[in-house]
């Protein structure tokens, strides 16, 4: 096991220079001028030139590359442009707004989309089932950013029971300890703030969800579907055990392990999707940092934020195997 | 975006080849017989169907000129004169919907044709050669698999300049590891069955293995997966438009008919409902047809 | 293999259960917790906080290596400048200087400052200080600001300013190169607010985000992209703010910041969409505060380029083929139709020019003399974010996208965000571009010259992107600017617009006021022309 692990993470190598090259590649075909966004709209041609000159943008692309992985390698992420900050530092304070609304979204969806699919499976087409099918169907069909649109008109404009944007309304005091804003809340013991910071996430998090929730509960069913045929499970029924029993203890068990792999492949693919829903609600989160960036044309924050997002997605991945293969002794490790 | 789902991820059938060459077409008869019966999947055709009509006849189904601007006449509430009602410039929101399936039909095709193309292609030579190649091109399949879609897309609608063409030729792209892993783990489970050894033996070259062997037999999932993809395709180009980044004005596209809408949320909150609804109809169709594909084509998966 | 099973599936239970609880205890108490927070804060301790909802954050809070709004309206606060503008217009009138006087050449200005002054850090505030702060504009090329209003090159990082003098502890000195006469105005500009040279030496490179000036307000905290924490000066030398606190919040989308202003979260916002008015003005806890509009929005046509808008004919025929009134009325009343290139609150206003009337058959009736009776295709450059004097940037072009198509010109709209139009149109990419501006120190000069004098009509840096060159106009705009008598200046500005207005290079679309909405609750709001004002005098009741 210890073995296959070292053996993933040093695959992982490949892929991640891989994915620094291309990321630094691309920002670097990007049409703009850094020094420009600087500056804007009032700065003189020299003061320009002496700026692209100080930032090096006029060494040659190798030398630019080799300066960017030497400090990803010291954890080293950069400056931004605009507002030169330390990216890294900027990161770690929006990392913790896009995964509690990821880690949010995902609860939703697996607690709906796992007990969806069980009950539909168990009781294959009944009304439930079709309606639950119907509605997943419907769920990996819509534009999470209309639906995120359509949600902030219903219960912002018309009943104005949810805030339509941010994490927290100006004036609630929070102490924060993690920057997840839920576990800060309970950890001091704000409920003013707790239920606050439950009500701006409470849209993204529906948003965000519709889609691996629609996707888990179709893996739950038809996985139930497959484990409950097998001979073990005619054999714990003929043998009159709870129902229950049956399909919590022994089919969802095996029915999980499918499930597992979408989870994770879904929550990685989260962490990009909250760049629509970040942006619709104002949420000050991964997603919209680096939208933002492409726009300002802030190079150094779009492909530092780039790699440590695809880093994050590659390592839940790996996780998920991992996970997969532990509970799984079906499977070796070869 | 490139939620995608279920991936299709194994060849259809392992039945041995030859008879599966044989029993290909009346695979393909009952397939399409079982998909007419399901209900589901003919609803999905039905839309299709009526995207396709709507597209083909919009000039006559629309009520009005879609770019025709009537400033006095802007966010008009639904009425008997604008059914939909109108935009931020008068124009009428029901036509500028029905000359919007034009792109969207275009937008499927097109950037599926080019993870299509690129996908089979790819994975058809890695599957097929092995080795190295097989090494070189899944080593760069994963790369670009390490990148959450969406955030790959806007990194190449920024280099390209944004514009539907280079909206679609980045969601092209993100799509193109989806097929080339079918194709290769479809092309390594026929590759070495007696049927290929045999035209080997004869002497067949690579290509033409490739082209008239292998691929017939990967069919099955590819259709499948391009179906569904068509409606993914659809909804992120939606998304990138939405975003500023995909079609420009006065294009009616869907999704930017929804950012233009944005701002008058409050005011005029029809301008963003019904292209929305459009656009989730369409996906559906395809979604719904897909699935019946699925269902119809892969017996493995049939219940 | 079965426990570790069975303890997944336990905590997915649990995690469902907590969410569960959470849902059950929020759903009923949602409204009324939003209610509890507003009140405890403004009564609790009865601190009197005005929450600002804007749309982007600020750069920087250095105001020297700045030109954004979001960032001025910040350092405005904290900031004071040698003289200060009136709170309704541009007239100036004393701050940390009390008196001053040009000598007769116009070279030689000289400041009093007030010996009662001291930095938000505790330090004195004297004549060295100004010298330190000017000084430090004179070194690089980041003093945006500096650079642009006096001239400064690669060469000569002064500028005109050949000399700044301690004359006394309290006396400050400017040796000029040249006359200037815009010269007061400028440094009343807040993005020449005096900073403690004792905060920039000790912060050095972090300066920018730990402002230390004289102003009404001292900085408190700043959380990136989300919020700036400002605390009343108790010992300003001025009028003393009535407010405790003000935090500026950043709420990108203008539809998201007007609802959290609905829901009274947030006390003013600016950046309305025009759509919205109608709903504010029919809220009675809203009200509109209306801008005075020092500003102009213009599409520039590029006279540089060959073929079509290198002819006057082709530029006056595209000025009769837009219907300005229909174009006007997309501004939901937010803007005036222009017609020269000054705004109409500026000294020197012609308003004797008289404007193009819409006439789409004599345009076609032009375009043919100038041999483009079939027409022809252009490119329109335009961004893609509102600006304060152009609100609705993509509606409009399409608007205008669509009268032009009556006279048979076809118009490509290419849209890009900000800086990279900037960037596209300084280099002459464009056919037609939209732009606009708004005046720094209520100079005509700081829109005639910098938008049309062939100085600045520089591939690549142009403020002028039209590029339009004349030498008739060169001649009146440098003449305007070392006359030091208003009167005479006014005249020649006005002979400039004339020129302007035949020569055609612009189709000059509006002059805005642009709207902030408000809580009733605020009093005393005062808007100030240039974009920024300081809110010492600003109440809430």
């Amino acid at each position: 096991m210890l073995k296959y692990i070292i053996r993933r993470l040093a695959m992982l190598i490949p892929v991640l220079l891989g994915v620094s090259l291309i990321t630094f590649s691309l920002i670097h075909l990007i049409p703009g001028d850094p020094a420009r966004s600087m500056l804007g709209e009032k700065a003189s041609q020299q003061q320009l030139e002496l700026l692209r000159e100080e930032m090096g943008l006029n060494d040659p692309f190798i030398v630019q590359y080799g300066r960017f992985l030497g400090h990803i390698a010291q954890g080293d992420l950069g400056t931004s442009i605009q507002k030169k900050e330390d990216i890294a530092s900027q990161l770690m304070e929006k990392l913790p707004a896009t995964m509690e609304l990821a880690i949010f979204a995902m609860i939703l969806a697996v607690i709906i989309g796992v007990l969806a699919g069980v009950v539909a499976a168990i009781k294959q087409y009944s009304w439930f089932d079709n309606l639950s099918m119907t509605g997943a169907l419907f769920g990996v069909s819509l534009p999470i950013f209309w639906l995120g649109l359509m949600m902030i008109w219903l219960f912002s404009v018309k009943f104005n029971i949810l805030p339509p944007s941010g994490r927290l309304t100006a004036g609630v005091e929070l102490n924060s300890i993690t920057n997840f804003y839920l576990l800060d809340s309970i950890l001091t013991g704000n409920w003013t703030a707790f239920k606050d910071a439950f009500s701006h996430l409470l849209m993204p998090g529906v948003a965000l969800a519709t889609i691996p929730m629609a996707i888990i509960a179709r893996m739950t069913r038809s996985s139930m579907l497959e484990v409950m045929r097998q001979d073990y499970i005619r054999t714990a029924n003929a043998k009159g055990l709870k129902k229950g029993l049956v399909v919590f203890q022994h089919a969802l068990k095996n029915a999980f392990l499918p499930v597992l792999t979408v989870i994770g492949l879904q929550f990685g693919l989260l962490m990009g999707g909250a760049v629509l829903t970040e942006t619709i609600f104002s949420w000050p989160g991964v997603g919209r940092y680096v939208y933002l960036a492409v726009l300002g044309r802030d190079y150094p924050i779009v492909q530092s934020a780039i790699l440590v997002i695809a880093v994050i997605f590659v390592l839940v991945n790996l996780l998920t195997d991992l996970l997969y293969k532990y509970i799984d002794p079906r499977i070796k490790y070869n | 975006m490139a939620f995608q789902p279920e991936p299709v991820q194994e060849p259809a059938s392992m039945l041995a080849p030859e008879k599966q060459a044989m029993k290909a077409r009346k695979m393909w008869v009952d397939s399409l017989l079982r998909i007419m019966k399901s209900k589901t999947s003919f609803i999905g055709l039905l839309i299709i169907a009526l995207l396709l009509i709507t597209a083909l006849f919009a000039p006559l189904i629309a009520s009005h000129d879609p770019a025709a601007q009537s400033i006095v006449d802007r966010y008009q509430p639904p009425s008997g004169k604008h059914i939909l009602g109108t935009d931020e410039l008068g124009r009428d929101i029901f036509s500028r919907i029905v000359y919007g399936t034009r792109i969207s039909i275009q937008i499927g095709l097109i950037a599926v044709g080019i993870s299509l193309i690129i996908g089979v292609l790819l994975g058809g030579i890695a599957g097929y050669f092995g080795r190295w190649i097989d090494q070189v091109i899944m080593r760069i399949i994963d790369i670009m698999m390490a990148f959450p879609s969406i955030l790959l897309a806007i990194a190449l609608v920024a280099v390209l300049g944004p514009s539907l063409r280079n909206a679609m030729i980045a969601v092209g792209i993100v799509g193109i590891p989806q097929f080339a892993r079918i194709v290769r783990g479809a092309v390594l489970s026929v590759k070495e069955t007696e049927y290929i050894e045999a035209a080997r033996a004869i002497g067949a070259k690579d290509g033409r293995i490739l082209g008239q062997h292998v691929l017939p037999n990967c069919l099955a999932p590819i259709i499948v997966q391009a179906t569904l993809s068509i409606g993914t395709a659809i909804l992120d180009a939606a998304g990138l438009s939405f975003l500023g980044l995909g079609a420009q004005p006065p294009s009616p596209e869907w999704g930017a008919m929804l950012s233009d809408g944005r701002a008058a949320l409050q005011t005029a909150p029809w301008v963003i409902t019904f292209p929305g609804i459009a656009i989730f109809l369409v996906v559906l169709g395809f979604n719904l047809f897909g699935d019946g594909l699925r269902d119809a084509l892969d017996p493995r998966l049939k219940q | 293999m079965k426990k570790k099973t069975g303890l997944l599936l336990l905590a997915i239970f649990c995690s469902l259960l907590f969410v569960v609880a959470a849902c059950s205890n929020d759903t009923g108490s949602k409204k009324d917790s939003g209610k509890n927070t507003e009140a405890e804060g403004s009564g609790s301790s009865g601190e009197k906080t005005l929450v600002f909802g804007r749309g982007a954050d600020s750069i920087q809070l250095d105001p020297s290596k700045v030109t954004d709004g979001e960032s001025l309206n910040v350092t405005i606060q904290i900031y004071d400048t040698l003289v200060k503008y009136n709170p309704e217009d541009t007239e100036v009138q004393p701050s940390l200087a009390t008196e001053w006087n040009v000598s007769d050449d116009g070279k030689k200005w000289t400041f009093k400052l007030r010996d009662d002054v001291k930095f938000h850090d505790g330090t004195d505030f004297t004549a060295e200080d100004v010298v330190y702060n000017f000084e430090r504009w004179q070194t690089g090329a980041e003093f945006i600001y500096y650079g642009y209003m006096f001239g400064a090159t690669e060469d000569n990082l002064k500028g005109i300013v050949d000399k700044v003098e301690a004359t006394g502890d309290y006396e400050v000195t400017f040796t000029l190169s040249e006359p200037n006469a815009p010269f007061l105005n400028t440094v009343a500009m807040s993005a020449f607010g005096i900073a403690s040279p004792e905060a920039i030496e000790k912060y050095g490179e972090d300066y920018s985000k730990h402002p230390v000036g004289t102003g009404p307000f001292v900085f408190e905290e700043w959380v990136p992209d989300d919020q700036i924490t400002l605390k009343k000066n108790e010992d300003y030398f001025g009028e003393v703010a009535k407010l405790d606190k003000v935090v500026f919040k950043t709420i990108p989308d203008n539809g998201a910041r007007f609802m959290e202003l609905q829901s009274g979260t947030i006390d003013v916002m600016n950046g309305l969409n025009p759509q919205d008015i109608q709903t504010v003005e029919g809220d009675d806890n809203l009200q509109i505060i209306r801008r005075p509009s020092m500003n102009v929005a213009y599409m520039a046509m590029n006279t540089d380029k060959e073929g079509p808008m290198a002819d006057k004919k082709v530029r006056q025929a595209i000025n009769m083929a837009v219907d300005k009134e229909q174009l006007i009325t997309l501004f939901e009343g937010v803007g005036k139709a222009a017609k020269n290139p000054i705004p109409p609150s500026l000294w020197g206003y012609n308003d004797d020019v008289e404007d193009y009337k819409y006439d789409p058959d004599k345009a076609k009736a032009l375009l043919a003399e100038a041999g483009y009776a079939d027409g022809f295709d252009v490119s329109l450059y335009i961004f893609s974010n509102p600006r304060d004097y152009m609100p609705q940037p993509k509606v409009t072009a399409q608007a205008i996208q669509e009268m032009l198509k009556k006279v048979n010109i076809n118009v490509k709209i290419v849209e890009s965000d900000w800086d990279t139009h900037l960037e596209a149109t300084e280099n002459g990419k464009h056919d037609m571009a939209f732009l606009g501006w708004t005046g720094d120190n209520g100079d005509p000069d700081n829109f005639l010259y910098v938008l049309l004098d062939k100085d600045n009509a520089k591939m690549g840096s142009a403020g002028n992107i039209a590029f339009y060159k004349s030498d008739e106009l060169h001649d009146l705009l440098k003449q305007a600017q070392v006359e030091m008598d208003q009167e005479k200046r006014s005249d020649l500005y006005k002979k400039a617009q004339e020129l302007v207005h035949e020569d055609a290079p612009w189709l000059p679309i509006a002059h805005t006021t642009p709207p902030l909405a408000a809580n009733k609750k605020v009093k005393n709001y005062q808007p100030h022309p240039t974009g920024g004002e300081a809110f010492n005098l600003v109440d809430i009741q």
